[in-house]
């Protein structure tokens, strides 16, 4: 009973977030939905016994993927309201293809017949731990899919860096390797300048 | 009880909530953006649910698979959209034509 009303509250919730953040004026409202949409969602994967994914997507998707939505919303300065000229045009033909995409995805779902293993109930966990068994098959049976996963991640890192780099012309940085350069002979000068004259530079 | 079928159910709104708004923010990259990964986590939600109900961890695996995609994927795009901004002053890209050559 408990399990039901926590997943219909969740659902609800994740449904409702998901429609405020495509429908929202201010960007930064829709990353602030887009945030509610994933606790909700790793709320809903909570219930189902996927505890390791459902504190990855907390922490990936609204520490990291989220927050960097938010920067980039915030730093960039744009004209949002412009960039909504199209939307009421697109509204009702997008809604009609939504529902009709909806409508073939329910009715592929109800017309798919589950196997007897796939009744209605969670299959009891193993005695070990949801974290320690994924754990064991990502490390011996997708260890190589795993080591490609964080290629992926530094291709992805290297890869913004190179892009959003760039030297600016403007600004006068220290120059480390004039100063390393620099030797004692040719940074210090003896001077002997004789009475009543001057230092010569 | 709680079955499959509401699980998926959840998913196939959420997919459909992201193709929506992909369609409706056509000149907004960020907001796109942001249905993409509404799209990937509707794709998450349906390999957890069946990792569950067939008592499998593999679907667990690949979700983290999708998760380490979806993140590098945000970080891509939000740097080709930074540079896009410094370049042109504006992010509306239904009229983007720079590569027509």
């Amino acid at each position: 009973m408990i399990a039901a009303i926590a997943f219909y509250l969740f659902a609800t919730l994740t449904i409702a977030s998901a429609i405020a953040v495509i429908f929202a004026r201010n960007p930064v409202h829709s990353v602030l939905w887009l945030i509610v949409a994933f606790f909700n969602a790793a709320g809903l994967m909570l219930l189902v016994g996927a505890e390791f994914i459902a504190m990855l997507v907390v922490i990936v998707y609204v520490g990291a993927v989220a927050v960097l939505f938010l920067f980039v919303v915030m730093m960039l300065d744009i004209d949002f309201a412009s960039l909504r000229s199209g939307f009421t045009r697109n509204l009702p033909f997008g809604i009609i293809v939504a529902l009709v995409l909806l409508a073939e995805i329910i009715i592929a779902l109800s017309a798919w017949k589950s196997g007897p293993v796939l009744s209605s109930h969670v299959i009891p966990a193993a005695p070990t731990q949801n974290i320690v068994a994924l754990g064991q098959l990502l490390y011996s049976r997708y260890l190589f899919a795993f080591e490609i996963a964080g290629l992926i991640l530094l291709v992805a890192m290297i890869g913004a860096i190179v892009l959003t780099h760039r030297s600016r012309r403007d600004t006068r940085p220290q120059k480390v390797w004039k100063q390393i350069a620099r030797r004692p002979e040719e940074a210090v000068k003896l001077a002997d300048p004789g009475v009543g004259e001057g230092m010569k530079l | 009880m709680i079955g499959l079928n509401h699980y998926l159910a959840v998913g196939a709104i959420l997919f459909t909530i992201g193709v929506l708004g992909i369609f409706l923010n056509r000149r907004n990259v960020i907001l796109m953006l942001m249905a993409i990964e509404l799209i990937l986590l509707a794709v998450n939600i349906n390999l957890v649910a069946f990792s569950a109900y067939l008592g499998d961890l593999t679907g667990q695996v690949m979700a983290m698979f999708v998760l380490t995609v979806a993140a590098a994927e945000a970080a891509i795009g939000l740097a080709i959209l930074v540079i896009f901004f410094r370049r042109r002053g504006s992010i509306a890209v239904d009229d983007v034509n720079r590569m027509h050559g």
